[in-house]
């Protein structure tokens, strides 16, 4: 299989993806576009060490990076319409819809979980995908799994365990 | 029994990367824990629910925008590039410049006006889906014959391979004192950092200053006819090696 065919393969994992970092369809492909611009632009320069997978995960993470600086950059960017409900009132909302738990996570954690969860990506690729050391991977990845379950089920505080 | 599991292994043990016996174990365990066990229950039904949420998009057909094909047919669009560089316009003046409220880092001072201008320019083109510069790389002669008639000073494209960084091109910019250029460079993990150069009318020379805003970090300086930042969500360190070696490569 000629590289173009193998990154094409990895396209429905890398919209799969988009689709739940960004929970918008439209937006999700243009960052895949995006991904595979880049990829394609830069494919003589990808290190030998890192699998094909990993590195369009790690460049679709960067594209992404991007869009959401850019996003909080705009003045005008509607915040998500979560934000009009003071805190203290949205942890105690039960949201049933695991999509709108994901969304309300932050993007890192949101990141950990999916790369982790979805992807099924070992611990140590995730890391390296998302560019942070295993320990802040692990914190991320509990920390916004305990928050998704928090918002889904009636808001209980979830036992923290101390090690 | 081995001691009490750790976080880290009741996350294993979800993710099924723990080996059978050691998962075993922790189901053991997990049955005198009730608590815990309902911890892993619901873990385990978030991942569920993931996959049904999301694994329908691998069965859709690939839109043909995304065929690696498609990307061999496509040029720029320089009509979407003035759009690009309108919006830039009205970010920069709308709202008196969100990018000047940005503060230099722990310190608290206010972002010195060309290391605004060139963060924000960075933060809005690194961005930017599919036209991220106005003239390709492969058009260099052009592009640095264009941007240097209309800085009206003569410009030199550093080279950053060393660090790993192309050129992707460049584009000219609106700054408060004139036209301001910004080059485009990416890495293999696309990646970009970005230089951006405007006039500099005293004709003085700084040391490196350093900016950060919103997570672009910039190192700044002046020299002679011009003034120059390099931008990008880059470790320190490498940022500033980068800029160094941009400020050698364009001494003399």
């Amino acid at each position: 299989m000629s590289e173009e065919s193998l990154i094409e393969a990895e396209i429905p994992r890398l919209r799969r993806y988009a689709r739940a970092l960004s929970g918008d369809a439209v937006l999700a492909d243009d960052l895949v576009q995006d991904c595979l611009e880049r990829a394609l632009s830069a494919r003589a320069r990808r290190r030998a060490e890192c699998s094909l997978r990993a590195w369009l995960f790690t460049i679709l993470r960067n594209v992404w990076t991007d869009e959401l600086r850019r996003r909080r950059a705009r003045p005008e960017t509607e915040l998500d319409d979560t934000a009009a409900v003071p805190p203290s009132q949205m942890d105690r909302l039960r949201v049933h819809d695991l999509a709108q738990a994901l969304e309300r996570l932050a993007p890192e954690q949101r990141e950990a979980v999916l790369l982790v969860g979805l992807e099924g990506m070992s611990y140590a690729e995730a890391a390296a995908v998302a560019d942070i050391p295993l320990g802040t991977l692990m914190s991320r990845l509990k920390r916004g799994r305990d928050r998704l379950d928090q918002l889904m089920n009636d808001g209980e505080p979830v036992l923290r365990r101390v090690k | 029994m081995n001691p009490a599991p750790t976080d880290d292994d009741l996350e294993a043990l979800v993710d099924g990367t723990l080996d059978p016996a050691r998962a075993a174990e922790l189901e053991d365990w997990l049955a005198a824990n009730p608590a815990e066990a309902e911890r892993v229950r619901r873990r385990r039904a978030q991942v569920d629910g993931l996959h049904r949420l999301f694994d329908p998009v691998l069965d859709e057909p690939i839109p043909a925008r995304l065929r690696v094909a498609a990307f061999r047919r496509r040029r720029l669009s320089p009509l979407l590039l003035r759009v690009a560089a309108a919006l830039l316009l009205l970010l920069m003046g709308g709202a008196g410049g969100w990018g000047l409220r940005g503060l230099a880092a722990g310190r608290g001072e206010a972002v010195p006006q060309m290391a605004a201008e060139a963060l924000t320019a960075h933060v809005v083109f690194a961005a930017e889906i599919r036209h991220p510069v106005e003239v390709a790389a492969s058009e260099r002669a052009h592009l640095v014959a264009w941007l240097s008639k209309r800085l009206g000073a003569e410009l030199k494209v550093p080279d950053l391979s060393a660090a790993g960084f192309s050129l992707v091109g460049g584009r000219l910019l609106p700054a408060a004192s004139g036209p301001a250029a910004q080059f485009m460079y990416e890495n293999g993990d696309g990646r970009r950092v970005t230089l951006y150069l405007r006039r500099n009318p005293d004709a003085g020379a700084t040391a490196f200053r350093f900016a950060a805003q919103g997570g672009v970090e910039a190192f700044y300086w002046l020299d002679g006819p011009l003034g120059y930042a390099l931008s990008g969500d880059v470790e320190r360190g490498r940022l500033m090696e980068m800029a160094k070696a941009v400020y050698h490569q364009l001494e003399g």
